[in-house]
């Protein structure tokens, strides 16, 4: 028996240690999302401020959006409601899904804090929300010029995390400018 | 005795009755037939919070397993099968829901894995069990000397000579002296 094949099972030991270390610095609270690379789930809402219907439809306009699932009811909504304020101030669309929420709440809500979307859909049975497999709001997706979800953050967007989700939309425009 | 044992049947009786409305994290959704009643359970039971670390739907107390029970029950009314739910559900939160993945590219270590390893376990048992045994005849003496021994006896009838008894001697002397060495 050749003497190296002793060494076989230190192999083994050492790729499954290696395994399961990178395992310990998984996040397992990220579920990646089914919708990637698909369309923009149908819809047909009411806004919010002008009760006017919206479909899918808005998010094919040739633009890249960010689309962002709120509710009053959600602690980190507030914490991160100011820096979309920021960045639609920088020009970035977003389009707002209140999800299970009050309207009167909502609406005030937009009125003390700034208003960052282009409009704010009224999701209050959360079909849409579900269609779109929300697990908890804050929850953003990036919607490129055609209506496809390419990106989808979970939690807050912050100063800290913002410039992953900028990557992801210079990287959509750059592609729709040339195309 | 008989007593203590007609109050646990009564026990299962009473628990086998309620299997017409499936009970779940407190709530009551009430079914008329059986079979949906049994889509429902087998379901919740089954399909993962996608919300939480490892909480099914019927033990989930998140909103969103709220609203995805709900969900389940009014498709489950509608007299949806369960694969056409388990495939609502795999397209919006992922296989992250399925307690019981799909067999696919991505899960077949999972799924065959441990066979897949068993197989090797026992090929490497038999391996080392068929080497043991080799080294073990190849190391005795006792075959050579049965060898010999075999032959004598085939060819001739009449036994050893005086210098053969002793060889055989010191050949078996020598056997059981290695054989105590180790």
């Amino acid at each position: 028996m050749n003497r190296w094949t002793l060494f076989i099972p230190f192999v083994v030991f050492v790729l499954l240690g290696l395994l399961l270390w990178r395992g310990l610095y998984l996040n397992p609270t990220y579920v990646p999302s089914a919708l990637l690379d698909k369309p923009f789930p149908a819809f047909n809402l009411p806004t919010l401020k002008t009760g006017e219907n919206k479909t899918e439809m808005t998010l094919q306009t040739g633009k890249v959006h960010l689309v962002n699932v709120w509710g009053t009811w959600c602690i980190s909504c507030r914490v991160e409601h100011p820096f979309l304020v920021e960045l639609a101030g920088k020009g970035v669309a977003i389009i707002g899904i209140n999800y299970k929420d009050e309207n009167s709440a909502a609406l005030k809500w937009l009125d003390d804090l700034g208003d960052p979307y282009l409009f704010s859909v009224d999701d209050e049975e959360g079909t849409l929300s579900m269609d779109l497999g929300v697990t908890g709001a804050p929850e953003t997706f990036i919607v490129d010029a055609q209506g496809i979800v390419r990106y989808k953050h979970q939690g807050p967007i912050t100063k800290a995390n913002w410039p992953e989700l900028k990557a992801v939309i210079d990287g959509l425009e750059s592609a729709s400018g040339e195309g | 005795m008989n007593k203590w044992f007609s109050s646990i049947l009564f026990v299962l009786v009473a628990s086998l009755s309620l299997q017409s409305h499936g009970i779940v994290n407190g709530h009551e959704y009430q079914f008329e037939e059986q079979g949906k009643a049994e889509i429902f359970r087998e379901l919740a039971n089954e399909l993962r919070c996608p919300k939480c670390q490892n909480q099914n739907l019927a033990d989930s107390n998140a909103m969103i397993a709220d609203d995805l029970r709900r969900e389940l029950y009014q498709q489950v009314q509608e007299g949806k099968g369960s694969q056409e739910i388990v495939d609502f559900m795999v397209n919006r939160y992922g296989e992250f829901v399925l307690y019981r993945p799909k067999v696919n590219a991505m899960t077949y270590v999972l799924w065959y894995g441990p066979a897949a390893l068993c197989v090797i376990a026992a090929f490497v048992f038999a391996m080392v069990m068929r080497q043991r045994k080799r080294k073990v005849a190849d190391d005795s003496v006792s075959n050579q000397v049965t060898r010999e021994l075999d032959s004598k006896v085939e060819s001739e009838d009449e036994g050893f000579s005086e210098t053969e008894k002793a060889r055989l001697q010191s050949l078996l002397s020598e056997d059981t002296d290695s054989k105590e060495g180790k």
